[in-house]
């Protein structure tokens, strides 16, 4: 049972004049932020510091690339990659004797002077935060946390000033779009679920936390890091549908997620902001965590209403909207959890607010832009990889670039991949424009090819193939396909034959064609997102990257050098001083050569991992 | 305990204290030097007293840090007060009452306790 602070120990913890926020988030935890907080507990004892020192976990802080974190609040400085044992000295130090230390600052990739406060580091300077903006600064498993810094204050306004009408004509004025990855208008969707029959007066309000793109973790993020934010957002839809139940469907990989939302759900309850008579008002709602088996199209809404009904998760067809008949044939609203986190702040601050940020005109349909900010996980080969949020508008250069730091090992930008497993990949110029210049909101990437999708964001640099790429989202997609509509199961399956004997070097003339082909059937007959969307790498990857389909096809070669079959490493015999590193680094003994002596590799061993090409300090081993 | 619209009102206004430590919401800063000199002369007593009165005065915004040495070891503890738009003062030769003090009569009441300033404006504190 959740015990709330006394109102002495809030007194008491008032006057802790440093707190110490340590990341939680999956990924510094799994690089033993715990054993960080832990040490960090250990020594302030040591020092007799904890009446005046805290140690608070967070959820997520973003910047995953170089955790664990830890922020020291209220000064703003940032360490990075800390490991327990470098804690005695840390405390010692800065904690003690009020020196921050630098070693454990970031140090920007170009730049010699560290970078102390966390707000100065380009990775955080052009987010903007509306559903990350707790991130870093509460325990997320703390729900007074929450209530300091405003939490549930949209749930009290709404009930003492707003009518359930006034809540969805609010939410359609913000233009807020589904973040899940349609962009559907929140507001509308609402307003028809608000307006629909139920035979017996149920409704249901869904929160999908499915998220199954590879690679995403938005929605795992602001979970961990602020999960009454989901929840407000939930109460505030029921009250404005009329619903009388809430339903949080979380994938079963993640476990902290679970945890941090029935955590969550409990404390609500005991505060009466979950129940009956919510803040002493008539309003009622319950919300309960169904937990789903990690099938990716356990994501789309009809197969995630079956799968909390206790049906096979397959998808149906949606001549009925699930607003009207969803969960047990009632009309139900399904949202993603960045969607229902943003719904507090819409009510707290207003429409007009909200619409300041962002792209486009919405003053007579919600269609008319994309207000409000993005989560991105921003991945591949970028510098700083982690998750950030911008404003609906931001270019890519300033995420790939100016947040991300730009390509790693000073590479060369070649593509960026937008929208999850069946988005699509942009290179470098598009239509004669450079493709960093690109304003990033939902219609900007359809138009330009690909789409918003959940927030997915990979970076490739010239070092990556195009083909290999449409491959690995085909084998994605092609595993997750329920397999119940003909165009989805087999048309993944084929497409997946075909882009492997490309890659393997066996590609036919007629096989753009043919995918092609194949993409557009699977797009005309599938039953549900999943198919019809499935060919998008393949298709935006013929569009864009056609050459390099036909250099596979034709040439037998990988431009990017990737695809095995298709390159062989030789040694310049010009360039070669004998010094064996590269004979050192094969793992295949494939090298042979003398000291001082001119090396060759003999193709019959060589395994084309290309450690040797990586270990030559004098451009001597060729890949072709 | 069940909440209601109010209780979560005053809920949140209970909480604010932690906030503004935690976030730096202050009007003024103190910093206790904290140096091996200042140590072992006795800041550890200096900083205990100031977050003892601070606790009891249930004083939530102002903001007490570290720093090291000042380079004048013969006159820890020291201490520097910061008060939002104003030139930071320098307290030399400290104990737990003359921080009180401090506390009292600059940091809440405006006037610089000059029998333990050492120098006004000398440098300044981000
Ligand atoms: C195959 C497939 C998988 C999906 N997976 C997710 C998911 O993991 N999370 C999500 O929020 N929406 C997912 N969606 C979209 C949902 O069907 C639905 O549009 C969304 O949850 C609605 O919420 P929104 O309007 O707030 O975006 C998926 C759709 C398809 C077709």
């Amino acid at each position: 049972m959740f015990e709330s602070t006394s109102h002495e120990d809030r007194a008491g913890q008032a006057t802790q004049r440093l707190h110490l926020m340590v990341c939680a988030g999956t990924g510094c935890v799994s690089n033993n932020s715990m054993k960080v907080k832990a040490a960090l507990e250990e020594e302030l004892a040591k020092h007799d510091l904890t009446r005046e020192i805290k140690v608070v976990a967070t959820g997520c802080n973003g910047f995953c690339g170089v955790g664990p974190l830890l922020l020291v609040q209220p000064d703003g400085i940032l360490y990075q990659k800390l490991k327990p044992s470098q804690i005695p000295a840390l405390v010692e130090e800065h904690l003690v004797k009020g020196r921050p230390v630098e070693k454990h600052m970031y140090h920007p990739p170009e730049g010699e002077q560290p970078v102390p406060l966390m707000n100065d580091i380009p990775f955080f300077k052009k987010q903007v935060l509306i559903t990350l903006r707790n991130r870093g600064l509460i325990d997320p498993e703390n729900i007074d946390d929450y209530i300091a810094r405003d939490g549930y204050q949209a749930l009290a306004k709404m009930l003492t000033q707003l009518t359930p009408e006034q809540v969805v004509e609010e939410v359609k004025a913000s233009a807020l779009r589904g973040r899940g990855g349609g962009g559907f208008p929140t507001g509308v969707k609402w307003e028809t679920c608000r307006n629909a029959h139920s035979e017996d007066g149920a409704k249901y309000v869904i929160c999908n936390a499915d998220e199954g793109d590879p690679g995403a973790f938005m929605d795992r993020s602001i979970i961990e890091g602020n999960p009454h934010s989901v929840i407000e957002g939930m109460l505030i839809g029921a009250y404005a549908i009329g619903a009388t139940r809430g339903y949080i469907y979380v994938r079963l990989e993640y476990p902290l997620a679970l945890k941090r939302f029935q955590l969550a759900l409990e404390q609500a309850r005991a505060y009466g902001l979950l129940g009956e008579k919510i803040l002493g008002t008539d309003f009622n709602l319950d919300i309960e965590v169904h937990r789903g088996a990690g099938a990716f199209v356990c994501g789309e809404a009809t197969a995630l209403m079956a799968s909390i009904e206790g049906r096979v998760g397959e998808p149906r067809a949606k001549y009925v909207h699930t607003v009207e008949r969803g969960l047990w044939n009632r009309p139900s609203c399904l949202n993603n959890v960045e969607t229902w986190a943003n719904v507090p702040l819409i009510i707290r601050e207003g429409a007009k607010w909200f619409t300041k940020l962002g792209t486009g005109d919405v003053s007579e349909n919600p269609w008319g832009g994309s207000k409000g900010t993005k989560v991105f996980s921003l991945a591949g080969k970028v510098n700083n990889t982690g998750l950030v949020e911008v404003p609906m508008g931001i270019t890519l250069r300033e995420i790939i670039y100016d947040i991300g730091g730009g390509i790693q090992d000073g590479k060369k930008f070649k593509a960026v991949q937008t929208g999850g497993p069946s988005g699509g990949c942009l290179p470098e110029r598009l239509l004669d424009v450079d493709i960093l210049d690109l304003e990033v909101d939902f219609d900007t990437l359809v138009k330009a090819g690909s789409m918003m999708g959940s927030g997915g964001m990979v970076v490739m640099a010239e070092d990556d193939c195009m083909i290999d790429v449409a491959r690995y989202f085909i084998e994605f997609l092609m595993g997750e396909s329920c397999g119940k509509c003909t165009p989805c199961r087999e048309g993944l399956r084929n497409m997946a034959k075909i882009l492997k004997r490309i890659c393997d070097g066996e590609g036919r003339e007629s096989d753009i064609e043919l995918l092609e082909e194949l993409g557009h059937a699977m797009m005309d007959g599938s039953l549900c997102g999943l198919g019809t969307s499935a060919p998008n790498p393949v298709i935006s990857t013929i569009r864009y990257f056609r050459d390099e389909f036909e250099a596979h096809i034709r040439d037998k070669k990988c431009p990017a050098g990737v695809c095995r079959e298709l390159v062989e490493y030789s040694i310049d015999s010009d360039r070669c001083n004998g010094c064996t590193l590269c004979a050192q680094a094969c793992p295949a003994r494939a090298i042979v050569g003398e000291q001082k002596q001119v090396h060759a590799v003999e193709q019959t061993h060589c395994t084309k991992c290309g450690a040797c090409y990586d270990a030559c300090n004098f451009h001597a081993v060729i890949r072709n | 305990m069940k909440l209601t619209v109010d209780k979560l009102a005053q809920l949140r206004d209970e909480l604010q204290a932690q906030k503004a430590a935690r976030e730096g919401e202050a009007r003024a800063q103190v910093t206790v030097h904290m140096g091996t000199c200042g140590i072992s002369a006795g800041a550890r007593e200096v900083m205990n007293a100031l977050l003892d009165a601070l606790r009891e005065r249930q004083i939530t915004d102002v903001r007490v840090t570290t720093s090291g040495c000042a380079g004048l070891c013969s006159s820890e503890p020291m201490a520097t007060v910061q008060i939002r738009d104003a030139a930071p003062v320098k307290y030399v030769d400290l104990s737990a009452s003359k921080i009180i003090r401090v506390l009292d009569e600059h940091v809440l009441g405006g006037q610089v306790v000059k029998e333990f300033a050492l120098a006004v404006g000398s440098e300044r504190i981000a």
